[in-house]
């Protein structure tokens, strides 16, 4: 099997904090992968660092063979160009309506005529069900709405890769199933590697090839779905059936409550 | 004590990282300009919104400007019987001084700080990141044109300053001053020198261009990603654009028009 995305022991840290420490991880080719985690252990970092917006402090992260810490600018864009990335916040350009969003990275790359772009971006915005909104702008749109034209948009160039930094968050059923749809046809059809940070056990689970759920910086378990399942890891049974009680912490650390109200242990 | 000093050295470090990203964002930037001339509608749209809308205030304070000094050197000059000298201290003030350095005053707080807030709140909202996602990167896209549009309607507006000042000076001096308005045309001939005030004085702009515009860009680009940030940035840009200005100013008439 032909890994498209390898980290090799990854050092990052913000301020003080440490976020990866010594974090390895492998991603297949042409699979769906999920990643998994309690919030705040540094998955949208994870993503950041494969899109070589953030460097590796110490370690490498290689995609499609190459290094991305090591690659000069005109490099990273061209490798850039062959990958999608749904920001966890759409990260839309506000200034410019839902149909130049979408037609913004095929105008920077190709030299469609105009007709023939408006289709494209039609059918885009078809497969994630927001024809309608193609003249809007981004402010008239729900939070839904504008992570899904934020998805259409991120496949506009049938990019190798696309990272779905939680796709399913604010989605109502209908359109979470249908967006489920999308990404596994993507993958099927188009034989695109996908990376997945979800919260969303279940859909996460039904679609994914692998998952690996990561904690203080590094992988704690991977595997596939139904391997997760049945770990008997209580940490991985915890985290899988969101129970607030058991080994996984629900608090990013800090000192004890009791601490903080002047409480003494007596 | 110690750590007062460790605090003072912590702030200079500081200082010069931030100097020294500069720098390297000023060099991004020159190297994004080439591509610009494929698209010239990019810097076309930055030259409205930085140079048209910065129109109104520009024009509206060189009326001011020019009819105040009308009348400020009418009065002083008056009592020396030296009127025919308005033409004179008028021009040379508002081309070699007061139009270059007012309006980048002007223009550090009308287009610089509309700058800084915009590419800021850019920033804040993952907007730049997005674009470079998009394998665009954003010091050519989005910087390199906001800059190149500074620059050029810097000099520009200056030229307008001083024009619309000239014109009002000359209404408030010769229109309802008295003075007699051929004497006044025919020693700005003789004595404004088209080299050294006129084009020394677009120099001057072009400079003040440079670097307010550059502070804007680097303010914006280099912001800390929240809503203070973003103010603090948009302040920034006000205040250390316009001391650049007036530094700079010093230098470069010592430079031009000698003296020192
Ligand atoms: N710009 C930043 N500056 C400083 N620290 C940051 C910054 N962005 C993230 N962090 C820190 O990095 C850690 C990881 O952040 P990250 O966004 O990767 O988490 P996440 O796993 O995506 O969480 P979530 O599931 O809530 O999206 C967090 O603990 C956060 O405090
Ligand atoms: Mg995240």
């Amino acid at each position: 099997m032909e890994e498209y995305i390898v980290f090799d022991d990854v050092h990052f840290s913000r301020g003080q904090r440490k976020i990866f420490n010594g974090m390895n991880l492998a991603v297949p080719k042409g699979k769906t992968t999920a990643i998994m985690g309690p919030s705040g252990t540094g998955k949208t970092t994870l993503l950041k660092l494969i899109g070589g917006l953030l460097m590796p402090e110490q370690g490498t992260v290689h995609v499609d063979g190459k290094s991305v810490g090591q690659l000069g600018h005109d490099d990273l864009f061209t490798l850039r160009k062959s990958m999608g990335m749904l920001f966890q916040s759409g990260a839309l350009l506000t200034d410019e309506s839902v149909y130049e969003n979408v037609a913004y990275p095929l105008r920077e790359h190709t030299k469609l005529p105009e007709p023939m772009l408006r289709d494209l971006v039609s059918m885009k915005l078809e497969a994630v069900g927001l024809r309608g909104a193609i003249d809007m702008m981004p402010s008239e749109l729900s939070g839904g709405m504008a992570r899904r034209v934020a998805l259409a948009r991120s496949i506009a160039l049938d990019p190798d890769l696309i990272m779905y930094d939680e796709p399913f968050t604010g989605l109502d059923p209908i359109t979470m199933s249908t967006v489920v749809t999308l990404i596994k046809k993507l993958n099927d059809a188009l034989g695109i590697t996908s990376l997945m940070v979800s919260h969303d056990v279940a859909e996460t689970l039904s679609i994914a090839d692998y998952c690996h759920i990561i904690s203080d910086g590094k992988v704690v378990v991977s595997g596939t779905p139904d391997e997760l399942q049945q770990s008997d890891s209580e940490w991985v049974q915890q985290f899988l059936q969101g129970r607030p009680d058991g080994p996984a912490p629900f608090h990013y650390p800090t000192a004890p409550i009791a601490e903080d109200l002047g409480v003494k242990h007596g | 004590m110690v750590n007062l000093l460790a605090n003072v050295g912590v702030w200079w470090l500081e200082i010069l990282q931030r100097v020294g990203r500069g720098f390297l964002f000023f060099i991004q930037i020159l190297t994004g300009l080439p591509a610009l001339l494929m698209r010239p509608g990019l810097l076309i749209k930055e030259l409205y919104s930085v140079g048209v809308l910065s129109l109104t205030i520009i024009l509206v304070s060189g009326l001011f400007v020019g009819m105040v000094l009308g009348l400020q050197f009418f009065m002083t000059l008056s009592r020396f019987g030296a009127e025919s000298a308005l033409s004179v201290t008028v021009n040379l003030t508002l081309l070699r001084e007061l139009g270059p350095v007012v309006t980048a005053l002007l223009f550090a707080g009308r287009a610089g700080s509309a700058l800084t807030a915009e590419i800021g709140l850019m920033k804040t909202t993952e907007q730049l990141s997005g674009m470079e996602m998009m394998a665009v990167d954003p010091v050519h896209r989005v910087i390199a044109p906001r800059f190149l549009a500074s620059v050029i309607a810097m000099p520009l507006l200056a030229v307008l300053f001083s024009v619309v000042g000239i014109l009002s000076a000359w209404f408030i001096g010769a229109g309802l001053l008295g003075v007699d308005s051929g004497s006044f045309w025919a020693q700005m001939q003789t004595s404004v020198d088209w080299y050294n005030d006129a084009m020394n004085g677009i120099y001057k702009s072009i400079v003040f261009g440079i670097v307010v515009a550059w502070i804007a860009v680097f303010e914006g680009y280099d912001t800390i990603p929240t809503s203070e940030g973003v103010g603090r940035a948009t302040t920034r840009t006000v205040v250390n654009g316009s001391l650049a200005v007036l530094a700079l100013d010093f230098i470069l008439t010592s430079l031009m028009f000698g003296g020192i």
